[in-house]
Formats: C-alpha cells, structure tokens, sequence
C-alpha cells in the first residue's frame, strides 16, 4: 500500500516541478530586458562571505531571467577571493578589502590585456546593538564607544554615559562586549571605525580580528547576536540587517546622533575619496569615517566585486557584464536590500562605476 | 600439509589479501593525512617571525590553543570517566535486565547525535542554566582559581564546554567498558559473592580490576574525540585567546580544532599554513596520547601475566 502510494506520489511531483519550471521560463522571456538580453553560459565566481546572501538573491534573480545561464558563488572569504580570481580560477569575484599594490600587479596580469575592475556593490551597514534592561534608547560618542569596548567603561552608569544620555535611567551593571570569534570583515570595519573616529581611545591595530583579550567572543553574525540576547548588559556589533529586536545605538557624527539605517550608510560615498591612481576602473574607496556630512552613518562594511575588462570568450565576457550590469542597477540593489539588509548605493555612485562594466568585452 | 593446502583455497587468499589491504590502507591514509599536514605547515615553520599573524613566533601562537584543548579535553574527561563507569556497572551487573537494555539503549543514542546539536544546546540551554550557579561558586568559592570570575553572563565558558564534551565522550566511554565488565568470568564473580562479599566489594575486587584497561582504552578514544571535537566548542566557547585556569568567565583559551574552524574562511596564503602548523601539533597530542593509554594497557596485561 505505501509503495503504491509512492507510486503516485513520484510522477505527480515530477510533473509539478516540471511544470513550475515551464512557468518559470515562460514568464523570464518577457523579462530578459533585465539583464540586458539574453545571455547563455557558465561563470563562477568566489569571495567574500559577507556577500553571500545578496549574491544569491542576485543569481537568483539573475537566472530566473536568463535561464540559460549558470552562475556560482564560492563564499570562501575574502582572501581567497581575491587569490582565486588573481590566479585565473574564476570569472568574477567579491572581497571586502580593496587589493593591496602587490595584488594590484598581479591582477593586472591576470587581466592583461585588460584591465582589472573593482567597484564598490554592497554596502551593509553594522549596528550596534545592546541588551541591557530599562535602556530605550542609547546615544553614544566614537570616543565613549571605543572606551567601552576596550573595557575602559565597565559600567553601564558610567558618568560618560550618562553626559550623553542625560534622560535615560542608566543601572549600575556590568558592561559585557560581545566581539566576534572568528575573523571578518565586520570586525575590521568596526575596529576600523574605532580607530578613526578615536584614535585616542582606541590604540590597537585594524584587523579582521578583534584586537583585545577581553570580552565574551562568538562565532558568526548569528552567534554575536545571540550572545547579546542571551547575557544582561551586552553590547556588540552586527550587520544592521541581522539584530532583528534587538536595541541599536545611535553613533555621535559632528554634533548629531544618527541612528543606522541604510540610506544613512549610504552618504559614506559622498564624504569618502576614492583612492587614485590605481586603474581606470579601479573604484577603492578609503572610507572616510570622521567625515560630519549631514544623516551620514559612519559604521559600514563596503565590499567590492571584482572583474576583468576582457576574457578569453565572448560569452563569459557578455554573460559577467550582464550579470554586473544587473547588480549595479537600481533593482539589482533593491533585491540584495530585500534579502540581505544591504545599503543601496548611491545614484552618484552607479554614474561613476557604470563604465566599468560597459568596458567589460571579449578579447 | 593441509595447511599450506588450506592456505590455496580462493576464499582464504581472498580474503587474506583483503583484510592485508585494509589494515595497509589505513596506514597509507594515515601516513598521507600526516604528510600533508607537514609539507603544508613547513611554511609557517621556517617562516620569519614577523610574517606570522601579529608578529608572534609560532610557539606562542599554538601555546593557548595547546593549553585550552588540553584543558577542555580534562574537564572532559574528569567529568564523564566516573559518570561512564557508573553508567556501565549500572547497566551491567545492577539493573534488572530490561531497565539494562533500554539504559544501553539510550545511552548510545547519544553517540549518534551530530556535535552541532550538542553545541546548540549547550549555548540554548546549559550555557543559560549555568549562570547562576557559576555566579554563585564566583561569589562564594571565587578564592579558587578555577572559579575565580567574574562569571559570564551568557554561559558560554569554559566549564559549560567541558561538559558538553563529557556528553559527548560518554557513551564511547561506557560502551567499551560494559562490554568488558559484562565478560568479567562469572565463576570469579559467584566465588568473590560466596566468600561473603558484599556486591559492592564483588564489583570493587573483581569486576574493576577485570575492566581495568578497557576502561582506560575507552577513555583514551573519548580523549581523543574531545582533543579533536571542533563544532560544539565553537558554537560554545567565548574565545579570547588569554591562558588562564578560571573555568567560568567570558575569556577563555580557544581550541586548536575551534580556532582552525574560525579562523579557516577568511585566511589565506601564510595564515592557512600556520593553522595548518596547530593541526599538526593537535596530530602530535593525539599521537602522544594514544601512545601513552597503549603503554599503560600493555603495562597493566604484562603485570597480570597475560
């Protein structure tokens, strides 16, 4: 009796499935505008991990137009990104750390006799979050951040605090920092923020991994954000998109408290310069996190995409210029802003990086 | 005669070339696994000092992680060696038979349940559940160094860590040693009993020393599970790199398996080599440990005679 029932079960799902697909591929015809019309392939890339979720979303979507393409993303870290791509081994790739001037050599053979291309796509905006009982609502400068978490401040009724929270009724607990375990590129740009915006308060060096001794560690975005839910008087840093209920704290810029928010991560473009003479259509940005622009959210992880300006095949060329074309355009940002929490980048921003993907071509 | 005849017979060669193929293979894998692990982690040996992560030599590197796997690993075994021999004594000579079963049952249940699940638990439930009791030995026993504090607020320490991992090595422990204590020769057994012992001294005199080195072979394959346990102490452990002894605060050592596993996505080029280098060191400390429990057995079994 059951087997019969499997019987059936098997060629019914089948015939759904197929069917779905069939669906599928009818309604993409219309929309293959998308990406700039169809395309056909296989490309893989490799990178950064912060990314992950938003290039899924991206070859997602990406795919669902193009039906005949086939796009991979290998979130093996930054790193290895950037060494897989150098080497050959992939067609595009994320990091979050622009490449350094021995990379940038490298690349550029890599490349040859293209060129290399490195635009800023995702911009996530890191929160920091809190768990502390009768704390509604937290304002908190760059140097008073720092302090606490160098574990300067142990105190969450700290006179520091308290200066800049006049209204709020601080206890008289322990601060615990919640940093995370493992390295990421989270960490380095909060610790790169730190340092920046209070070089006083925060002597240690900027790295993937966090600089200190103390403080409770957990591994992941997850494992950071459970720990802060889990202890009393927590406090830690977390993609904006991934605090869920948890309390944030709005970060001292000039004279004005800004809350974190995606259009505010946004601004960091304007104050920012795009360091120059590495490339034509090398956009590396040195954040500038002290910058007083109006709204702006100074702590954000910037991750890059990385391409070449020729390939070998004019299909590997058309099928990473689409895809990129996708990822940068309006709607491309939209859906990585759905899933993941991203930052839209800035109109100026696509005028400015536009070119580099139409560069993109056969050899 | 019939012997060498015997030894022609296909499915004797056949299987003789299979069982030698075997135990031969094993040997090539574990020689490879060995090989691999040197020649990646030359690199980060004859590396000069500054190239390595934060400048540090490569000793002060792996020290912590040593310190922390190896404390860890004792807790562990501190913990689950007397509660497995217990559990074992239980299900062999005091249960009634069916409670015995179903005990055995559920004991190597535990076995089967993945180190991810043992992780989440540990900071979903034990962790949070341990806080105030760890409060409470920081407050009243924070004169020993071992709960010197401050107590973590989450749970995830030290002490919550080397209690999963005695879950964990539980039932490899007190499997290998009911099974040897189910075999304790029965007439050893009725003679201790008619002589007037009590079940206590019968189990104490004869059962015991019977199981001795099973027990220490168990707890030897337990040792080297929690030596080389990586996802629940990831999941558990808030590492910080610090040496120190106190069991319940929020800084603790990591593990050489858990900081391979955190620290692997994001590295390249030296980096992968000198986590490579603290593989090989956790190979040695195995190595070291298995050598160390088969000394003790064979110690043991020529004392006795056998």
């Amino acid at each position: 009796m059951k087997l019969k029932k499997w019987f059936v079960a098997v060629p019914l799902t089948l015939a759904l499935a197929l069917g779905v697909a069939a669906c599928g591929e009818d309604s993409s015809d219309a929309g293959t505008g998308n990406g700039g019309g169809a395309v056909a392939g296989e490309i893989a890339g490799a990178g950064a991990s912060s990314q992950e979720a938003a290039m899924n979303a991206w070859i997602a979507a990406f795919q669902d137009a193009n039906p005949d393409s086939t796009i991979s993303y290998d979130p093996v870290g930054s790193g290895g990104g950037r060494e897989q791509f150098i080497a050959g081994g992939t067609s595009f790739g994320g990091t979050d750390s622009a490449m350094d001037e021995t990379e940038l050599a490298d690349v550029a053979e890599r490349c040859a006799p293209g060129e290399y291309i490195e635009i800023p796509a995702y911009i996530s905006p890191i929160a920091v979050a809190y768990n502390v009982d009768g704390i509604e609502d937290l304002n908190l400068s760059p140097s008073t951040l720092a302090r606490i978490f160098d574990a300067k401040i142990t105190k969450w009724n700290d006179p520091a605090i308290a200066k800049e929270n006049p209204d709020a009724e601080l206890p008289d607990t322990d601060i615990v920092v919640v940093h995370r375990s493992d390295e990421s590129g989270t960490t380095e740009n909060f610790v790169d923020y730190l340092s920046q915006a209070a070089p006083q308060d925060w002597p240690h060096e900027v790295d993937g991994n966090w600089p200190t001794k103390g403080g409770e560690a957990a591994n992941g975005t997850s494992g950071v954000i459970s720990a802060i839910n889990a202890g009393s008087g927590t406090i830690g840093y977390a993609d904006l998109s991934q605090v869920g209920d948890l309390k944030t704290v709005n970060v001292k810029v000039g004279d004005e408290y800004v809350a974190p928010t995606a259009e505010a991560a946004g601004k960091i473009f304007e104050a920012s310069k795009r360091i120059p003479g590495q490339g034509e259509y090398v956009f590396a940005y040195d954040l500038d996190r002290t910058a007083a622009a109006d709204g702006l959210y100074p702590i954000s992880l910037v991750s890059y995409e990385m391409a070449c300006t020729t390939y070998d095949s004019a299909d590997e060329a058309a099928l990473v210029k689409a895809f990129y074309e996708y990822i940068i355009s309006e709607e491309g940002q939209q859906a990585a802003a759905t899933t993941a929490g991203s930052a839209p980048i800035p109109e100026s921003l696509r005028e400015q990086i536009t070119p580099a993907v139409e560069a993109i071509q056969a050899k | 005669m019939s012997g060498s005849e015997a030894r022609r017979r296909p499915g004797d060669r056949a299987f003789h070339g299979l069982a030698t193929g075997a135990g031969v293979l094993i040997l090539v894998v574990l020689a490879g696994v060995a090989g691999f692990l040197v020649s990646e982690a030359l690199p980060a040996i004859t590396a000069p000092v500054a190239d390595l992560p934060d400048g540090e030599s490569l000793t002060r590197y792996v020290w912590p992680l040593v310190f922390g796997t190896v404390l860890s690993s004792a807790i562990a075994i501190i913990l689950a060696v007397p509660m497995a021999i217990a559990v074992a004594l239980f299900t062999s000579h005091l249960a009634p038979r069916p409670i015995s079963m179903s005990v055995s049952y559920v004991t190597d249940l535990l076995a089967a349940i993945p180190s991810i699940i043992y992780g989440i638990w540990g900071i979903a439930v034990l962790g949070p559940a341990s806080v105030p009791v760890t409060q409470w030995l920081a407050d009243h026993f924070g004169f020993i160094p071992l709960f010197e504090g401050p107590a973590s607020t989450t749970g995830r320490t030290m002490l919550v860590a080397g209690m999963v991992l005695a879950l964990m090595i539980l039932p490899i422990i007190s499997a290998v040693a009911r099974e040897v204590f189910n075999q304790t020769p029965k007439g050893l057994q009725e003679s201790a009993l008619a002589l007037g012992a009590t079940r206590w001294e019968m189990i104490r005199m004869v059962v015991l020393p019977f199981g001795r080195s099973a027990v220490v072979a168990g707890s030897m394959l337990g040792l080297g599970r929690a030596l080389g346990e990586t996802m629940a102490v990831t999941i558990i452990l808030s590492v910080s790199g610090v040496v120190t002894f106190d069991l319940i605060s929020s800084e603790n050592p990591s593990t050489i398996a858990a900081n391979i596993a955190l620290q692997f996505p994001e590295s390249s080029g030296l980096d992968v080599n000198v986590l490579i280098a603290t593989g090989l060191v956790l190979f040695a400390i195995t190595l070291a440990v298995n050598m160390a429990a088969r000394t003790i057995i064979g110690r043991r079994e020529v004392a006795r005679g056998r």
